[in-house]
């Protein structure tokens, strides 16, 4: 019961922002033309907001099939970082375990699993635990914003910011020290500018890559002045 | 029913999504990995994070522009401290929400 309660905890403040988005998104593919039927198979198959988004937009514009494969692909490109990073965490797990819980990366459910795992009382089926509740929700909340989405006021009570709310949150839960608030400042200021010059979503995986190797760059150059004690 | 096309579309959706979530999960977590490397990807969460909040913050419209002064980036700056301040996740999502609540009703547009 404990550990229940303990992956309820973790996988609630998802919950929260994939409902509000989740019937946004709902509401936005029934207006483009898509069956609840039709809504509920992409985020089964896709599982990603941004992505499904972009989709839909494009597909209500008369984008080709193919164009829109690509896209999604370029989109969602930054998920190979975080796979990497949760690597470390689930080293040593089964093949069949790694395809289950590939299938439920995310930004949010990445982010809230790996500050769980530093905590140190996190496992890996907690984890993929908190990875399919966050599905079920994502799944249920854009079906039913494709049934009811007319019903439903845009931006009540806040609950746009929720995701935005909750990644800040994240972000000073993990800025442990000197060298993650260079890696964040630097990561976070190329990925403004970059994203008003590139379009899509390519600034957050190259803002991520160049502002993680820009601060171990910077590390490697203090330790090695203070003569590396610190390796 | 739905169409063969859509479900065509919506399964190459998914393996191009999910080939980038397994593929380093895979082939990363067999064996264990140098120590360099585990210190750099330490670094990596945070990047993320600062790399999709900040533009999500600050910029807007299309084509995207900086705007410092737009109700999400007033709210962020009472959540940020908040967070500071208790250290609590889901206190910070409700918190927020209720400061972006407040700006986007009281700020004149």
């Amino acid at each position: 019961m404990r550990i229940l309660k303990e992956v309820f905890e973790a996988a609630w403040p998802i919950c929260v922002g994939y409902f509000a988005i989740g019937v946004a998104f709902g509401v936005l593919a029934q207006k483009a033309g898509l069956k609840p039927l039709e809504i509920g198979l992409m985020s089964v198959f896709v599982f990603a907001g941004s992505a499904q988004f972009i989709a839909v937009s494009m597909l209500s514009s008369g984008a080709a099939a193919a164009s829109v494969i690509l896209t999604t692909f370029v989109v969602n490109i930054r998920h190979l970082l975080m796979s990497s990073s949760l690597a470390v965490h689930l080293n040593g797990c089964s093949r069949r375990f790694l395809f289950l819980y590939a299938y439920g990366i995310t930004d949010e459910s990445f982010a809230v699993n790996t500050m769980r795992f530093r905590e140190g009382r996190w496992n890996a089926y907690n984890a993929l635990a908190v990875n399919h509740i966050a599905n079920v929700v994502w799944v249920g909340s854009t079906v039913a914003g494709g049934f009811a989405g007319q019903f439903i006021p845009g931006g009540s009570f806040g609950i746009d910011y929720a995701l935005s709310a909750m990644f800040i949150s994240l972000l000073v839960l993990q800025t442990r020290g000197g060298i993650y608030v260079i890696t964040a400042i630097l990561a976070g200021g190329w990925s403004v500018l970059l994203s008003l010059f590139v379009p899509g979503n390519m600034h957050v995986i190259v803002a991520s890559l160049f502002g993680a190797t820009a601060a171990f760059g910077i590390r490697a150059f203090l330790d090695g002045q203070r003569g590396g004690s610190r390796w | 029913m739905v169409g063969i096309e859509y479900l065509l579309l919506v399964a190459g959706m998914g393996l191009v999504t999910y080939l980038p979530r397994w593929f380093p999960l895979f082939f990363l977590s067999r064996k264990p990995l140098p120590r360099w490397f585990i210190q750099w990807l330490e670094l990596i969460p945070v990047a993320i994070l600062s790399a999709l909040v900040l533009p999500d913050l600050l910029v807007a419209g299309d084509p995207r522009q900086i705007e410092w002064i737009q109700p999400k980036s007033l709210a962020a700056l009472p959540t940020f401290l908040f967070a500071a301040k208790t250290r609590s996740l889901g206190g910070t999502v409700l918190a927020g929400m209720l400061f972006y609540f407040l700006v986007e009703r009281f700020l004149p547009s």
